[in-house]
């Protein structure tokens, strides 16, 4: 593999060899930017198509806007595309493409509920929002690409990140709730505008346990003494996960935000698991975790609501049914239950039949009804492909904070889509989080085009092909006949010997 | 809108969101193959060198790999791999592609010596002007020895004789 231990021209075929394997480093370690291209191209092709499909359904006529709609959709992923080829030309071919389309996706979606008018209830166009936010998503998506130079420039923030996201996650508690809010207290907001910050949070956290299990795992792995076949970490080793789970919980208890509590002990978790190689951090996050949300449930009325329409979904429709009650996930399974395996075809369903937060927390029901299993199926794949390039990236990163980092932020991904997709099909409580991209929801779509692009940064550092040795200026240097008999040729480094000899 | 029209858009949709998704793993594939694809035409066993697992292998380029199989063939016979018989990288194999293979505990070395008893920098198997294969000591401290023989000069080598340096064995293999 290394030649350059070879002295410079000893043989004439050693020479070309060498020049022939560094000419075509360039033709066989491929960026694979045109390809992102072309796939970009089919994820853009894909909404437009649906959105088309959409307006045959309900108008019986192509929509008017289709060719702006298809521009502007274009515009924004040809943007990126350009942005990435500047900024991060050996990332990950995939990332982009599959985030485009499932953006796009959602915005049909939400476009196809806006055209329900009354029939949905507190139902306001949604979609020009959307597009707006989906554009700055798309912007501050070339930002991180710009101005982050290297991953590992985060590592220098590692306990800033922290207070951010303590800060982010602590502030919506002192802001004033509103009615619409349905108990759960998670905006800022300033006039009419709101945004989530729990979702950046989840970002800025992951920076926060990427950068402290980094310096802390193998105090974490090795000092800790066997009980029961578990491996019990030492008590202040335990502290920082004892931290988080508190948090996690006050999350919980104050303002009442399930799901984020849940995202962020799981992350925790997992991302102790990676980097300690420790079951017994499983175990505990679990026993956990399973502890604090029984406590909570047994005491938070808010809560105890979810977790009787997750145990009993029809419970609303019964003749006495308790006032409590809640019928969106009864709702939601009728509409995917009424999708069947291929469904009714988009424009051509009833969501709005899920009359609570159909276009966001919801929209998987009205995916399921429209598109069907098989629909829905696809999407699932398109999201676990995104997790997998993630977990890719950290496989091929070389840092280890890159690994942890990329690690934790494709299983945030992961996670959340996991709850959303449980708790709307009834396989775990309901708990208030939207879709990754999917849903209307503008902090969630810009935050996740910041972990994008987070994600292709640390593949672009992970995929880029190492500096050639063989680039050194020793090859170009004349080297005297006489001193290569004496001393070996590659012994020391190989500039060192020669500057001696000549 | 014809209930014909929307069944089939109905349907096209789906299928084209699968055919993007199959689209997607396809490119993963690809994308599998073309980090090491080039090893894998040209010879099966990769070289294990963790310094250039990131790098290309040699002999990189279609063509390049062609003529070396080209040359492979003729010289049937002659060694094809390089594998270490004892030592704690026991059985770890590199593929001979007539690149030069460095023995050392440096990190940049072809084959990284875990051993105490190894020299930062070993010491090195060739293919001489005439293509045969030849081990040198690279001014190591505890020496290297072909067979029973500490080196003091390049030494051709032949093929199932063992090349020891501290606690590892190495030997030519076709």
């Amino acid at each position: 593999m290394s030649t350059f231990d070879v002295s410079g021209g000893r043989t004439p075929a050693a020479g070309r060899r060498r020049a022939t394997g560094r000419g075509s480093t360039a033709e066989t370690v491929p960026n694979r930017r045109n390809t992102e291209l072309l796939m970009l191209l089919f994820a853009v092709a894909v909404p437009v198509f649906g959105y088309a499909n959409v307006g045959l359904a309900m108008d019986g006529t192509l929509p008017a806007n289709i060719l702006a709609y298809g521009l502007g959709l274009g515009v924004l992923a040809g943007v990126a595309h350009l942005a990435v080829r500047r900024f991060a030309p050996y990332a990950d071919p995939l990332l982009l493409p599959l985030a485009t389309l499932l953006n796009g996706l959602g915005l049909v979606m939400i476009w196809r509920l806006d055209k329900a008018g009354k029939l949905l209830s507190n139902n306001f166009p949604a979609t020009t929002n959307q597009l707006m936010w989906s554009g700055l998503g798309i912007a501050l998506f070339i930002g991180v690409m710009w101005l982050l130079k290297d991953h590992r420039i985060l590592q220098r923030y590692t306990y800033i990140s922290m207070v951010v996201a303590l800060v982010l996650l602590a502030a919506p508690a002192f802001f004033p709730s509103r009615k619409e809010d349905f108990g759960a207290k998670i905006w800022i907001r300033f006039g009419s505008f709101s945004i989530q910050p729990g979702e950046f949070a989840k970002i800025i956290l992951t920076i926060f346990f990427a950068g402290f299990l980094m310096v802390k795992k193998d105090a974490l792995a090795l000092a800790s003494r066997k009980f029961m076949g578990l491996y019990l970490p030492r008590g202040r080793d335990l502290g920082p996960i004892v931290v988080v789970w508190l948090l996690s919980i006050m999350i919980l208890v104050f303002e009442t935000d399930l799901g984020t509590s849940f995202l962020f002990f799981g992350l925790f978790v997992v991302m102790l698991y990676v980097a300690t190689e420790r079951t017994s951090w499983i175990v505990f996050g679990l026993l956990m975790s399973f502890g604090g949300a029984a406590l909570v449930a047994t005491s938070e009325p808010h809560v105890k609501t979810r977790i009787n329409a997750w145990l009993d979904p029809m419970a609303a429709f019964a003749p006495n049914h308790p006032k409590d009650s809640s019928e969106q996930i009864g709702q939601t399974l009728m509409s995917l239950g009424s999708g069947g395996t291929v469904g009714t075809g988009l424009g051509q369903g009833r969501s709005w039949l899920i009359q609570f937060a159909a276009k966001s927390d919801f929209i998987l029901g009205s995916f399921g009804e429209e598109l069907g299993l098989t629909g829905l199926m696809a999407i699932f794949l398109v999201y676990g492909l995104v997790v997998q390039r993630g977990l890719r990236t950290a496989l091929a990163a070389r840092d280890p904070f890159g690994k942890l980092l990329a690690v934790g932020l494709s299983s945030a991904f992961a996670l959340q889509v996991f709850v959303v997709a449980g708790g709307v099909t009834g396989l775990i409580p309901l708990t208030g989080m939207t879709m990754p991209f999917l849903a209307q929801g503008g902090s969630s779509v810009v935050a996740n085009w910041a972990l994008i692009a987070v994600l292709m940064k640390i593949s672009d550092t992970a995929r880029r092909p190492a500096a050639e040795p063989t680039a050194e200026p020793a090859p170009a240097i004349p080297e005297p006949a006489g001193p290569d008999r004496f001393g070996p040729p590659g012994y020391g480094a190989p500039g060192q010997s020669r500057g001696a000899s000549s | 809108m014809s209930d014909l029209t929307l069944t089939v858009m109905r349907l096209g949709f789906l299928a084209v969101l699968w055919l993007f998704v199959i689209v997607a793993v396809q490119v993963i594939r690809s994308d599998l193959f073309t980090t090491k694809g080039t090893a894998r035409t040209a010879q099966r066993a990769a070289a294990p060198a963790p310094a250039g697992a990131g790098r290309p292998p040699q002999g990189q380029g279609a063509p390049a790999a062609a003529a070396q199989q080209a040359q492979a063939r003729q010289r049937r016979g002659q060694p094809t791999h390089l594998v270490v018989v004892q030592g704690s990288l026991a059985g770890t194999t590199v593929a001979l592609q007539g690149q030069t293979i460095t023995l050392g505990r440096a990190h940049d070395s072809t084959i990284v010596l875990d051993d105490d008893y190894a020299s930062s920098r070993h010491a090195r198997i060739y293919p001489d002007q005439a293509g045969q294969w030849t081990v040198e000591d690279l001014g190591s401290t505890n020496g290297t020895y072909l067979d029973r023989q500490r080196l003091t000069t390049p030494m051709p080598l032949q093929i199932g004789v063992p090349i020891r340096i501290g606690r590892t064995v190495i030997e030519l293999r076709k």
